[in-house]
C-alpha cells in the first residue's frame, strides 16, 4: 500500500485518529510519519536512549534505587505501590510524586487536575490560591535553571489554570 | 434480616423508568471517589482507622443538608443474605459487600449510607465513594446530585486534594476528578444484527469503557451494558460527562437504526422471538437467572418495538431486580435450594406479568 501522504512509498504505520467523533485511518510511510512527529520504532529508540544518556551525564543526581523510597506519613514504599497497585495515603503522591507523573500521564494522557478545585474546610480559598500559586512559579523559576524544560512546562500549565 | 422498605424508595427510585430514554437507558450512576486527609487509605488501613473514617463520615452526614436522614447500613454487622440484597440493588459493590472468598467477611468499619438518589458507601476503595443513581438517561441530573453532595460534605470532612493530582484516590487510575459515570444500556439490535463488537470496539478507541450489569468484572447478561469513562484526569468534570453524553446518544441511535433493520430485513422472526420469550416468562414453571435476564431482553425489545403493548418499562424493570436469588429468598422469608429458587422465580414472574394485560 502506498503512503497516503507523498503517494511514493510504500505505507509502513496505520495511524488512526479520532476526530470529532469520527475514525480516520491514515497509512503513512516511515518518513511522513516522522514528519508529523508521530514515533515510529525508530525514534521511541533514540528519545529513551537519549534520556538514558542524558542522565548519566547529570551522574551526581542519581537518586538512591528508586524502589526503596518510602512515603514519610504511612511508611509505603514504591515497590509496595509497584506490587499492590494501591497507595498507602495521600502523601504517597507527594513523595512518589516523579514516578506517579509518568503513570498518570500513561493511564490519563495527562498528569494535571483540571477539574473542580477543592477548598478545605475552612481554607480561605482565594488565601490559599494565592499561596500555591507563589510556590508553583518558585517551582518553575528552579525547574527553568535547572534545564528541566519537561517539568517546566507542566508548572506553566499549572500556573495557567490557578491564575 | 433488613427491612429494605425503611430506605427512601427502598433505594431503588431508579427502577421507576421516569428518566428519559428509560426504554433503551434503564439508568445513569455517577460516583466520586474521596479520601480523608490524616487516615490512611484502605490497603494500610486498621480496624481501627476504618471505624474512624466511619464515624467521621456517618457525623459529617448527620450535620449535613443533604444527607441529615440517610440510613446508615454496617455491612459487618449483616449478614450474607442482606449484604448480597444490597448488592442486588446496585447500593454497594461486590467488594464492600464481601461476596466473593470463603469465608467471605466484610471488613471492619464497611458501610453504605443510603438516601434517595445519592449515598456513601464508606471504606470501600476509597473511604468515600459517593454515588448517585437516576432513572433513564440523565447526566446532567445524576452530577448536579452529586456535586451539592460533595461540597457539603467537603466542607465538613477535609478530603484529600493535590493541586497537580486533583483528588488523590487509592488507585491512580481514579486521580483527578475520582469520577466515574455510567450508563447503563439495553443494545439487543446491535448484538443481534452483529454490530456490538464494532460498537465496543469503537467506545474504548474513544477512551470508554464497558463492563456488564453489576459493574467492573461482572458479564454482559441480557444484552445490558455499562458505558462509561475510563480517563479521569487531565479533563474536567464536565468535559467527561459531555464526552460520554455524545457518545451514549450516537450509541442509542446506532441500537434504533439496528432496530429498524431488524424490523425491515426480519420482521418474521423478530416478532417470533419476541413472542417466545414473552410465552415462557409467562407460563415457565422454573425459571434460572440467566435465562430470565436473556428472555426478558427480548420482552423488552418487543415492547421497545411496538409489537407487545400493555406491558410497562417500569414492570420489566423491576423484574430484573426481585428475580435475583436474594431477593427471592427475602421475599419468601427462608433460604431456597436452587430449584425452589427456579419455581419461585418462575411463579413471581407469572404473577407479575398476569396483572398487565398485554
Amino acid at each position: 500500500m502506498r503512503c497516503d501522504n507523498c503517494k511514493e512509498r510504500d505505507a509502513v504505520i496505520n495511524l488512526t485518529q479520532v476526530e470529532h467523533d469520527t475514525k480516520v485511518t491514515l497509512h503513512l510511510c516511515e518518513q511522513c510519519a516522522q514528519e508529523k512527529g508521530i514515533e515510529t520504532g525508530t525514534t521511541v529508540l533514540k528519545s529513551t536512549l537519549g534520556t538514558f544518556l542524558s542522565a548519566m551525564g547529570k551522574g551526581t543526581n542519581l537518586p538512591v534505587p528508586a524502589d526503596t523510597i518510602r512515603c514519610p506519613s504511612c511508611g509505603a514504599t514504591l515497590r509496595d505501590f509497584r506490587d499492590s497497585g494501591r497507595l498507602g495515603c495521600a502523601q504517597c503522591y507527594q513523595a512518589f510524586a516523579e514516578h506517579l507523573r509518568d503513570l498518570l500521564r500513561r493511564l490519563h494522557g495527562s498528569s494535571q487536575h483540571v477539574g473542580e478545585r477543592y477548598v478545605a474546610p475552612g481554607g480561605d480559598g482565594e488565601a490559599s490560591a494565592v499561596s500555591e500559586l507563589l510556590e508553583l512559579r518558585d517551582k518553575l523559576r528552579r525547574a527553568v535553571e535547572s534545564e528541566n524544560f519537561e517539568r517546566a512546562a507542566e508548572l506553566r500549565d499549572q500556573i495557567r489554570v490557578l491564575e | 434480616m433488613i427491612d429494605l422498605s425503611l430506605l427512601p424508595d427502598g433505594g431503588l427510585g431508579w427502577l421507576h423508568a421516569s428518566g428519559p430514554n428509560p426504554q433503551i437507558v434503564l439508568s445513569t450512576r455517577i460516583r466520586l471517589a474521596r479520601n480523608l486527609v490524616g487516615h490512611p487509605f484502605s490497603l494500610r488501613a486498621t480496624d481501627a482507622d476504618r471505624r474512624a473514617v466511619l464515624a467521621r463520615v456517618t457525623d459529617a452526614a448527620r450535620a449535613s443538608e443533604r444527607l441529615p436522614r440517610a440510613v446508615v447500613l454496617p455491612l459487618d454487622e449483616l449478614e450474607r443474605p442482606d449484604r448480597q440484597l444490597l448488592h442486588e440493588r446496585h447500593l454497594v459493590s461486590k467488594e464492600l459487600a464481601a461476596l466473593e472468598g470463603d469465608p467471605a467477611k466484610p471488613r471492619a468499619g464497611a458501610a453504605v449510607l443510603v438516601d434517595a438518589p445519592a449515598g456513601v458507601m464508606v471504606n470501600e476503595e476509597d473511604h468515600l465513594r459517593l454515588q448517585a443513581m437516576l432513572s433513564g438517561f440523565d447526566l446532567d441530573n445524576a452530577y448536579a446530585t452529586l456535586e451539592s453532595v460533595d461540597s457539603e460534605l467537603g466542607q465538613l470532612l477535609p478530603f484529600a486534594f493535590h493541586s497537580e493530582f486533583g483528588y488523590l484516590t487509592s488507585c491512580p487510575t481514579n486521580a483527578g476528578t475520582g469520577l466515574r459515570a455510567s450508563v447503563l444500556i439495553h443494545l439487543p439490535g446491535l448484538v443481534l444484527t452483529k454490530e456490538i463488537g464494532k460498537v465496543l470496539q469503537g467506545l474504548t478507541q474513544v477512551g470508554l469503557t464497558f463492563r456488564g450489569l453489576y459493574g467492573e468484572g461482572s458479564e454482559v447478561v441480557g444484552n445490558f451494558f455499562q458505558l462509561s469513562n475510563q480517563t479521569t484526569l487531565g479533563k474536567a468534570e464536565t468535559e467527561l460527562l459531555d464526552h460520554l453524553g455524545r457518545i451514549v446518544r450516537q450509541v442509542i441511535e446506532y441500537e434504533e437504526q439496528a432496530r429498524d433493520v431488524l424490523l425491515k430485513t426480519a420482521a418474521g422472526t423478530v416478532e417470533d422471538k419476541v413472542w417466545r420469550a414473552y410465552g415462557l416468562l409467562r407460563y415457565a414453571r422454573t425459571l434460572s437467572f440467566e435465562e430470565t435476564m436473556n428472555l426478558l431482553s427480548g420482552v423488552r425489545l418487543g415492547v421497545g418495538l411496538n409489537l407487545i403493548s400493555g406491558l410497562s418499562v417500569y414492570t420489566l424493570n423491576k423484574l430484573l431486580i426481585h428475580t435475583q436469588p436474594a431477593h427471592l429468598a427475602a421475599m419468601e422469608g427462608r433460604p431456597l435450594s436452587d430449584s425452589e429458587e427456579r419455581a419461585t422465580r418462575a411463579s413471581y414472574v407469572r404473577q407479575l406479568l398476569g396483572a398487565e394485560t398485554t
